[in-house]
C-alpha cells in the first residue's frame, strides 16, 4: 500500500512542478494566482496523504485550515486585482 | 440588503432560521471533533447555539422546511445528478489538456435564470463552474455570463437548455 | 488487502492523476480563464477523490475527511468564479479562435449594479 503513496505523492510533486513554472512565468497577476491555488490544493491533498503515511490525526486539522487559508488569500488578491478591496 | 431586514421577518421564520443554522453547525462539531462522548457533544451543543444565536443575520439560505423527506430526495437527486456531470466535466478537461492541439473554441454568453433565491444562484453558479467546458463569470440580477471553453451557440435561450437545464429543474423544486 | 484498500488506493491514484492533469491545463492553455476552467475542474475532482480514497483507508476519520471534501468543493468554484471576476473586470487578455464572443462586454464596473 506504501508503494501506491509514494507513486501518487511522485505524481502531485510532478504537477507541483508545472504549477511552480506557471507562476514564475505567468504574464499576469491573475495567472500568478490560478496557479498558487493549484499548487494550495496540491499541498492540501499532500498533508492529507502524510497523514495517513505517518498515520498522525491531527494533520488533518493541519490540511483543513491550510485550504482554509489558502481560500481566503485567492479571494483577497481577486478582490484586490477588482479594485473593490 | 439592509442590515435591519432581520425586524421585518415574522417571529416563525426567525425561530426556524435559527433551528436550521444550529443543527447545521452540530453536524460541522461532529465532523470537526469526531466523537461521541457526552461531554463533547454538551459543549458543542452549546458552543454552536451561541454562535447560531449571534450570527442568525448573516443565516439567509434556508429554514426547516428544506428538512422535508421530498426535498431530501431532491437533493440526493441533484447530489447524484451533479457527480456525474463532475466525473464528465473531467474526462473532458483530460481529453482537451492532452490532445496535442489544445481544441477549444472559447468565449462568453449569457442566459436567464428562473431561480430567485441568492443561495440558490449561488448553488447554481457552483455546479456551473464544474460542469463540463462551463465557467460562470458573474451573475447580475437573473443573468448569468458563463465562460464556454467550446462555444456551440451564442443564443441565450439556446445556451440555457445546454448548460443550466438539468441543474435548475431540481433546483426550482428544492428552494 | 482488503476491499476497502484496495477501492481505497484506486481512488488515490486517480485523484493524484487528476491532479497532475489540471497542473498541466494550467501549464498548457493559453489564457487565463482557460486555465481557470482547467485548473478549478480537475483539481477539485483529484482532491475529492484522493481525501475519500484516504477516508477508505482510514474508516475512523471518515467524520472529518468529509467535511475537508465538503469544503473544497464548496470554496473552489467561488475563489475561481471571483478571480475571473476581476480578471475580466481589469480587461485582461482573451484568447479567441475564430471571432470574439463576448457577451459580458456590455457589463462596465462603473455602472455595475451590485456596487
Amino acid at each position: 500500500m506504501n508503494y501506491i503513496i509514494y507513486f501518487s505523492l511522485t505524481i502531485m510533486i510532478l504537477g507541483l512542478i508545472l504549477a511552480a513554472i506557471r507562476f514564475v512565468k505567468g504574464p499576469t497577476a491573475g495567472d500568478r494566482t490560478v496557479a498558487l491555488d493549484t499548487m494550495t490544493i496540491i499541498g492540501v491533498s499532500g498533508i492529507v496523504l502524510s497523514s495517513y503515511l505517518f498515520n498522525r490525526y491531527i494533520y488533518l486539522d493541519v490540511a483543513l485550515v491550510y485550504g482554509v487559508l489558502g481560500f481566503i488569500g485567492v479571494i483577497v488578491i481577486a478582490r484586490y486585482l477588482e479594485k473593490a478591496l | 440588503m439592509k442590515s435591519d431586514y432581520l425586524k421585518k421577518l415574522p417571529l416563525k421564520t426567525k425561530l426556524s432560521r435559527f433551528f436550521m443554522h444550529w443543527f447545521l453547525l452540530t453536524l460541522v462539531w461532529f465532523g470537526f471533533t469526531n466523537t461521541f462522548a457526552a461531554q463533547e457533544v454538551l459543549t458543542g451543543l452549546i458552543v454552536t447555539a451561541m454562535i447560531s444565536f449571534l450570527s442568525i443575520r448573516l443565516f439567509t439560505c434556508c429554514d426547516l422546511r428544506i428538512l422535508s423527506p421530498g426535498k431530501i430526495l431532491y437533493m440526493l437527486q441533484y447530489i447524484f445528478v451533479f457527480l456525474i456531470a463532475l466525473i464528465k466535466s473531467n474526462i473532458d478537461v483530460a481529453k482537451r489538456v492532452l490532445s496535442p492541439s489544445l481544441p477549444i473554441n472559447p468565449g462568453i454568453v449569457k442566459f436567464k435564470t428562473k431561480l430567485n433565491k441568492n443561495f440558490a444562484k449561488m448553488v447554481l453558479a457552483n455546479s456551473i463552474t464544474l460542469t463540463p467546458g462551463t465557467l460562470s463569470i458573474d451573475i447580475v440580477d437573473d443573468t448569468f455570463y458563463i465562460h464556454w471553453i467550446d462555444v456551440k451557440t451564442t443564443d441565450p435561450e439556446q445556451a440555457y437548455k445546454e448548460i443550466a437545464e438539468p441543474f435548475e429543474k431540481i433546483l426550482l423544486k428544492i428552494f | 488487502m482488503s476491499i476497502l484498500e484496495i477501492i481505497g488506493g484506486i481512488l488515490i491514484i486517480t485523484g493524484s492523476l487528476f491532479l497532475f492533469l489540471g497542473a498541466l491545463g494550467i501549464y498548457r492553455m493559453p489564457d487565463v480563464y482557460n486555465r481557470l476552467q482547467a485548473g478549478t475542474k480537475a483539481t477539485t475532482l483529484g482532491a475529492m477523490s484522493l481525501i475519500l480514497g484516504v477516508g477508505f483507508l482510514m474508516p475512523g476519520w471518515i467524520l472529518k475527511i468529509l467535511i475537508i471534501i465538503i469544503f473544497i468543493a464548496y470554496s473552489n468554484p467561488i475563489s475561481s468564479h471571483a478571480l475571473a471576476r476581476a480578471m475580466h473586470l481589469r480587461k485582461r487578455f482573451m484568447f479567441f479562435k475564430n471571432e470574439e464572443i463576448d457577451a459580458y462586454k456590455e457589463i462596465d464596473k462603473n455602472n455595475n449594479p451590485e456596487k
